[in-house]
């Protein structure tokens, strides 16, 4: 039972390989000189020498890491609030309602909260750019620093804050010394979530952007309408290795986070 | 004296609450009841029972359905052989991985492999079967999104099997049971939280598509999201963007108590 039978393995390893091979073969067409996603004509790094050439895209991974960067910090400081008003909510009734409340963004389709939110910031009176973008941003990533932070928060012993309260700690105290250092961890995968989650987003993006403003999301899906342009793969490779190098650190801070953790509950 | 502090981490969120997630619902239900001049009317809602928008909604739903379908078929057995993998976590965050990366650039991968001198076809070549018109199929899109969704089935059906308890299935093989009805009478029922969720998470996203469907099925697929976003950003029709919109939601809800969770009762 504990060897997987040939089929199974093959099976595993067909899936592994169509998971990554689209990857791949972007990455592998980024160094052909040929110009196309089919004949491979020969080496070059024209395509990432464009790419570091052309300003306007520069300027647009730029606004897309300044966007991810604070709405996912902004978000962090919400969501923590949020996941402490749940926490701290007596009644099972109110926290049900705001446990719901706060997973209908998560369900909800892009296309519903980016048409949502155009409708709101249109009446608003918010222009629609950078400010628009990075509401957007915000809110939807709220909810998830939310549900990464709540479990981090319900399983902290409650007596640790009665004994702080005790021993003559304020409300501030309690929350500085005792509550947040004891959730970093949900704070850091909260605070990685939202940011992968902007920077993933295309749909909510697309909505309420306007005309001036482009995340890199919403400027690959205008490139890729017009067809296939090899600055988009060598784009792409870059932005795998960066998410690879994102994914492995959050790896390793939790890993490194949650060892005294552990060791501390018990 | 600590109701007071509670407060304070309630005035943030509730707020956030209110301006994103309450406001926005109503103004969308507002809004579906105006026409594209401003008119208060319910045209729209007579608009959307008309032939042209039931068979857009029903056609949505189908392909919602397949795409669901298929990515429980392919992810269950995944799921299944991961758990009884050595380092079934090691391999679980490489199947994760690439749900990381932009959904674009897999949407333009796709572009370039399905495309008509793209690998696929190299490959029909090889086998002798011919080059075939992929990309701007039902067939390419249902494998894009199915390819998309993947990650986010397999992750609730492995926890699910994860927690399930081994020696429930050892207990049903001594009893004598085949393996197939081992899955079909234990591990299946028993996992049946996960595959919900995992339908969820697929089944309203699906309905919802609309970059695949210009990208990659080349404007064929018309879904519920392609039609509110065609009335949003392309003509300004609003009103009868909302009232689909409002469907939509009536579906995502339906959908939710449909696949809800009734854990407290089996626990």
């Amino acid at each position: 039972m504990k060897k997987l039978s040939k089929l199974s393995t093959v099976y595993l390893v067909i899936m592994f390989f169509i998971l990554y091979a689209p990857i791949l073969y972007l990455m592998f067409y980024s160094f052909n000189s040929g110009g196309t996603m089919y004949h491979f004509e020969g080496f070059t790094l024209d395509w990432y020498k464009e790419l570091f050439g052309d300003s306007r895209l520069l300027i647009i991974v730029l606004n897309t890491a300044i966007i991810a960067l604070l709405s996912a910090a902004i978000s962090t400081i919400l969501g923590v609030a949020g996941a402490l008003a749940i926490y701290y909510a007596r009644r099972r009734r109110v926290k049900n309602t705001l446990l719901s409340l706060n997973n209908v963004l998560i369900v909800s389709p892009d296309v519903i909260i980016g048409a949502s939110f155009l409708i709101l910031f249109t009446m608003v009176g918010i222009k629609l750019g950078f400010i628009s973008v990075l509401l957007a941003h915000i809110a939807f990533s709220v909810p998830i620093v939310v549900i990464m932070v709540l479990p981090k928060i319900e399983e902290m012993n409650t007596s640790m804050i009665y004994a702080a309260l005790d021993l003559g700690a304020s409300r501030w105290d309690v929350l500085t010394k005792v509550v947040l250092p004891y959730i970093t961890p949900g704070i850091f995968a909260g605070f990685f979530m939202a940011l992968t989650y902007s920077l993933d987003d295309f749909a909510v993006t697309f909505f309420v952007t306007g005309n001036g403003f482009t995340t890199l999301s919403v400027e690959i899906y205008s490139l890729a309408r017009r067809g296939v342009s090899l600055n988009i793969n060598a784009l792409s490779t870059l932005l795998f290795i960066f998410t690879m190098l994102l994914v492995v650190g959050y790896y390793f801070i939790t890993k490194r986070n949650n060892k005294p953790g552990r060791m501390g509950v018990r | 004296m600590k109701s007071k502090s509670r407060n304070f981490y309630l005035i943030p969120y509730v707020i956030w609450i209110a301006l994103f997630v309450v406001m926005p619902i109503l103004l969308v239900l507002y809004y579906s009841f105006f026409d594209i001049d401003g008119q208060f009317t319910l045209d729209n809602y007579k608009k959307f029972f008309t032939p042209v928008y039931l068979k857009m909604t029903f056609s949505s739903f189908w392909y919602a359905f397949l795409i669901t379908l298929f990515t429980l078929l392919v992810a269950y057995p995944i799921a299944y052989l991961l758990t009884k993998t050595k380092h079934k976590q090691l391999l679980l965050l490489l199947i994760i991985l690439p749900s990381w990366i932009n959904l674009l650039l897999k949407a333009y991968a796709f572009i370039g492999i399905f495309g008509t001198y793209g690998a696929a076809n190299s490959f029909l070549e090889v086998i002798g079967i011919g080059t075939k018109q992929i990309l701007f199929t039902d067939f390419s899109f249902i494998f894009v999104s199915v390819y998309i969704f993947l990650p986010f089935m397999i992750l609730p059906i492995f926890n699910a099997l994860d927690e399930l308890n081994p020696s429930l299935v050892d207990a049903s093989n001594d009893l004598g049971a085949s393996k197939w009805t081992t899955f079909l009478r234990v591990i299946f029922p028993l996992t049946i939280d996960g595959v919900k969720s995992g339908c969820q998470i697929v089944f309203i996203p699906a309905l919802s598509l609309f970059m695949l469907t210009r990208l990659i099925a080349g404007n064929r697929v018309i879904t519920l999201g392609t039609a509110i976003e065609q009335h949003f950003l392309v003509t300004q029709d609003w009103g009868m963007g909302a009232t689909i919109a409002v469907f939509l939601i009536i579906a995502m809800v339906l959908i939710m108590i449909l696949t809800g969770k009734r854990k407290r009762g089996i626990l």
